[in-house]
């Protein structure tokens, strides 16, 4: 199949092989610098098999820069110089490329790119890579690069790994990552072991670890070996292994839930506010939580191009100020259209569906159809391997996190300001809020301007996750009225239980159903529930609301 | 008196834009249609290529333009509306009375089309890889056939370099296009011996935002001592999400590959690609291949846009060829008729912006290479395969029974775009 290698540069590498392992059998000290030379040579070989090779004779040679030359290798930052071949280890700056030469490890100046060729790699490399990398790094300091040589050694087991292994394990001073190593060497002896009894007690080590990986591993085995005694064991860890799988399992799934409940929340509960509350049906609610994700684009550029450091929070001040966009949006919309509106539902919905419409022709006139990069911060990215492959992911975590506390800013704001209870007093009865005083229009703007706020504020957690592109909102309106509605016209609280209730029951239903049907299930059911409970789940009682 | 200004300015300017409309015709140009979604769901992959056929037009002007006569782009809006392609189609030729479209992205956009430009006997250049199955006489399909794109992919994962991959999980958006593919994967699969049960299918909405699940379900999937890889069918926007979960998840392209037929610099231009490392891509086209022409092609889209940012990708290499070859027809036929240039268009050669030549065959396909990169951290695609040749774009699938007893030809004596024997027989002998 790689046919992009042609005969010639295949006996080439050879070639370059060869000289390798001559050089490599003579070992002569003065030659080593030399042997070295075309060891890293041999990584810009024409097919990536010949380059596989010669990472594993580069790893076995022992030479101290083979660690560094692979580390920068597997980043992507190894060129050589089209000129004279020779390879370079460079760091990008601006226009230019720093080089620093990969076999003696002396700067060596800077280039420009077209003066250079990147030594291509694919994953079969990166394996390989890796592989050999991890058996380098078994014995490093770093107790992070001595967790992920073990990682990477355990999906490829190798004999040649085993006496590392055991010194490795000899002086591991870490707890976790000495069961870890552990682990790492029944796989190495499952796989190669010579004798049965070495293999049987390395299925019995690994039946204690319940991971994708073990499974993994067993599940080979069991295929390989066919109906022997080890092929048994084997299968019987791995039916022990799955059990406690399908556990983590559900705690993934009931986590995935909640987060799609937090960002169902998220989008709704400033809808809570306009539609809930005031009783506008605003279908540009999508719209204003699709500024509040532009915003913090707007910021981010802010930040990338005066304060790079301070990136990571970038995030934060992005915050108030899509909570300020937003509302004055919300504001600006209340005041120029919807007030004119009241009492007339159906030419709301109109009004306000034809502006998103203008909203998002707005955002692709000024920031182009395309999509923006919206960054995370470091410490929103990445994620967490609890057990038994359930993986909580950093940006998901602080999004329940945060869909929660803004759910109670603003219950705060309802139940413990002088605002808020004007609030309440004006959608429960106008007339005699406003003789005692209040402003009710300037009441209604800001409530207004309050849910698009929080919309806003929606959108800069949602572009953490999703696009940030004209159409981001279009794709959340449906839903956040179905979890108002769901969850009672004018309660938060319903707004809360809906939103995490949709989510849960969606994600458990999604790996049986699939996600198109999954999600026709949820509004089936939501449209006979109404049926039932035309006021959602928790529906407002008193006079207020039979009028 | 405010209102009688207004429409005052009104009929003003309607009766100026009458006037304009009137020169134009007057001078006597070629126009050429663009059909592509400015606004709405596919306007993120569609006003590129609106912008591409305004460079390529405004290129063709300065150089002299065609047949002697200036040539002139219309440009409509169909705003991601299905339905609203066709009406489009229909007022680009009859109303404007365009000599030639190009566009559409969405193959639902494509099948909606079809009817108005076979009745009125236009001309379609579509620029999108797609799932064959078709023939048109009156759309030449410059994009990638499911053989010069899905099939190489799959056949480069299951070689030593790609991994050597043995379990299957087909992902797709629900749409005709990720559905034929896979039906024709499955079946290629399947004669390649891959059991039933080391495929996995899953299809999900237009715009799906919530990978969590479906993500841990392939981890599951591919745990089960095999080598898994996947093969993402999914369009547009849901990719980004889907992208960001596999990064998040910890799911490296070492262990399980995802290789996308979707995806290419327009989409990854919105998304950190340093987790994405060594997921892969098939095209006829990437960025980054070095070439004479290419370089030129770059430099040109970034000084007609004013951007040096912005990216190149497949489809607009298939505008940049479709619209080319329809140049060199009409000058051979001397004339835009369409029936004159549909014939001077067979065997229409131009060179490739990544090397080697593509050549217009009778089925309406391109002869073209194909391409499998790997993402980079800088958002590019490294190609680490690619056809010796270029590789003959199929109308009908090989891997589907009754699709391969088809035959898409129409040049004497087949003259059919889905035939199992030539139209006109009883004349060869």
């Amino acid at each position: 199949m790689a046919r992009i290698s042609t005969l010639p540069s295949r006996l080439a590498a050879l070639g370059i092989l060869l000289t390798v392992l001559l050089g490599g059998a003579l070992a002569a000290h003065a030659q080593d610098a030399r042997d070295f030379d075309a060891l890293v040579a041999g990584l810009n070989a024409k097919s990536f098999k010949a380059k596989i090779k010669a990472v594993d004779v580069l790893a076995a040679s022992g030479h101290e820069r083979a660690a560094e030359v692979l580390t920068v290798f597997l980043g992507g930052k190894l060129f050589a110089r089209r000129s004279d071949g020779r390879i370079f280890m460079t760091e990008r700056s601006g226009g230019v490329y720093l080089l620093t030469d990969a076999v003696t490890g002396a700067d060596a100046g800077q280039a420009s790119g077209k003066k250079l060729r990147k030594v291509r790699l694919n994953n079969r490399v990166r394996v390989a890579i890796r592989t050999a990398l991890g058996g380098l790094t078994l014995l490093s300091p770093d107790p992070a690069k001595r967790s992920a040589a073990a990682d990477a050694v355990f999906k490829s087991p190798n004999a040649g790994f085993l006496p590392t292994l055991e010194a490795a394990i000899a002086r591991e001073t870490v707890e976790k990552i000495k069961i870890k190593l552990t682990m790492t060497r029944a796989a190495v002896r499952l796989k190669t072991g010579k004798t049965d009894e070495i293999k049987l007690a390395a299925i019995g080590t690994l039946s204690d670890l319940a991971t994708p990986a073990s499974r993994a591993l067993l599940a080979g085995v069991v295929h390989a070996e066919g109906g022997n005694a080890i092929s048994e064991a084997a299968a019987e860890a791995l039916a022990d292994i799955e059990r406690k799988l399908a556990f983590w399992n559900a705690v993934g799934n009931i986590f995935q839930g909640l987060s799609l409940g937090s960002v169902l929340l998220l989008a709704a509960v400033g809808l809570a506010i306009t539609f809930g509350v005031m009783g506008v049906i605003n279908m540009a609610h999508g719209e204003l939580v699709m500024l509040g994700a532009y915003t913090t684009f707007v910021i981010q550029e802010i930040f990338r191009t005066h304060f790079p450091g301070l990136f990571d929070w970038s995030i934060i001040v992005a915050l108030p100020c899509a909570f300020a966009v937003s509302g004055a949006f919300g504001i600006a919309i209340e005041r120029g259209i919807i007030r004119y509106l009241y009492g007339r539902p159906l030419e709301t919905l109109l009004a306000t569906w034809g502006l998103s419409l203008i909203l998002q022709q707005l955002v692709r006139s000024i920031f182009g159809p395309t999509n923006r990069e919206v960054g995370s911060p470091s410490w929103m990215s990445g994620s967490m391997e609890i057990a038994g492959g359930f993986v909580l992911t950093f940006n998901r975590a602080w999004i329940i996190l945060f869909s929660l506390l803004v759910l109670a800013a603003l219950i705060v704001v309802f139940k413990k300001t002088a605002f808020g209870l004007q609030m309440r007093a004006v959608t429960q009865n106008r007339a005699m809020a406003g003789s005692m005083g209040i402003r009710t229009g300037w009441v209604d703007a800001m409530t207004f301007g309050l849910g698009a706020g929080i919309a806003g504020v929606a959108g800069v957690a949602l572009s953490q996750i999703d696009n940030v592109s004209p159409n981001l909102g279009q794709a959340y309106i449906i839903d956040s009225f179905m979890v108002v509605v769901f969850g009672g016209v004018g309660n938060l609280w319903g707004t809360l239980v809906g939103a995490f209730t949709l989510g849960v029951v969606n994600k458990f239903l999604e790996p049986f159903a699939g996600a198109v049907l999954a999600k026709i299930l949820v509004l089936v059911v939501i449209i006979l529930f109404i049926q039932k409970r035309p006021r959602g789940l928790f529906a407002l009682r008193g006079r207020a609301v039979e009028n | 008196m405010k209102k009688n200004l207004l429409s005052l300015a009104a009929a003003g300017a309607f009766a100026v834009s009458m006037a304009l409309s009137g020169a134009a015709n007057a001078a006597d140009t070629i126009k050429v249609g663009v059909l592509h979604s400015l606004s709405g769901t596919m306007a993120i992959s569609e006003t590129t290529l609106k912008d591409t056929m305004l460079m390529l037009v405004d290129d063709l002007n300065k150089k002299g333009g065609l047949l002697g006569k200036k040539v002139e782009a219309v440009v409509v809006d169909p705003a991601s509306n299905w339905p609203l392609f066709a009406e489009k189609m229909r007022e680009l030729l009859s109303v404007h009375k365009v000599d030639v479209v190009f566009g559409n992205w969405t193959s639902v956009s494509r099948k909606s089309v079809l009817p108005v430009v076979e009745e009125l006997n236009g001309l379609l250049f579509y620029p999108v890889q797609y799932e064959g199955e078709e023939s048109s006489r009156n759309v030449f399909y410059t994009g990638a056939a499911p053989n010069q794109q899905a099939i190489p992919a799959v056949e480069y994962l299951m070689s030593e370099d790609g991994g050597e991959a043995k379990r299957w999980v087909l992902l797709g958006t629900d749409y005709v296009y990720p559905r034929t593919t896979n039906k024709i994967l499955r079946a290629f699969l399947k004669s390649k011996g891959v059991a039933e049960e080391d495929i996995m299918e899953n299809y999900t909405p237009f715009g799906h935002s919530d990978w969590q699940t479906i993500v841990a379900e392939v981890k599951k999937f591919a745990s089960a001592g095999k080598k898994t890889a996947v093969v993402s069918t999914i369009n547009g926007d849901a990719n980004v999400p889907f992208y960001k979960e596999l990064g998040n998840q910890g799911i490296k392209a070492e262990d399980i590959p995802v290789v996308a037929f979707s995806v290419g610099e327009e989409e990854l231009a919105g998304l950190d690609t340093t987790p994405l490392v060594g997921h892969l891509a098939a095209w006829n086209y990437f960025m980054s291949v070095e070439d004479r022409n290419n370089e030129a092609f770059i430099k040109k889209w970034h000084a007609f846009i004013k951007d040096e940012k912005r990216v190149t990708n497949d489809p607009m290499e298939a505008h940049y060829i479709g619209f080319n070859m329809w140049v060199q027809a009409v000058k051979q036929a001397g004339t835009t008729q369409v029936d004159a240039v549909r014939q001077a268009m067979y065997g229409q050669k131009f060179p490739n912006l990544t090397g080697g030549v593509a050549v217009m065959n009778t089925n309406h396909h391109l002869s073209k290479p194909v391409l499998i990169g790997e993402i980079q951290p800088d958002g590019q695609f490294d190609t680490v395969w690619q056809t010796d040749g270029v590789v003959k774009g199929d109308a009908w699938s090989d891997f589907i029974p009754e699709s391969a007893k088809l035959t898409a030809d129409w040049t004497f004596p087949w003259v059919c775009g889905n035939c199992t024997e030539p139209k006109f027989k009883t004349l060869i002998n």
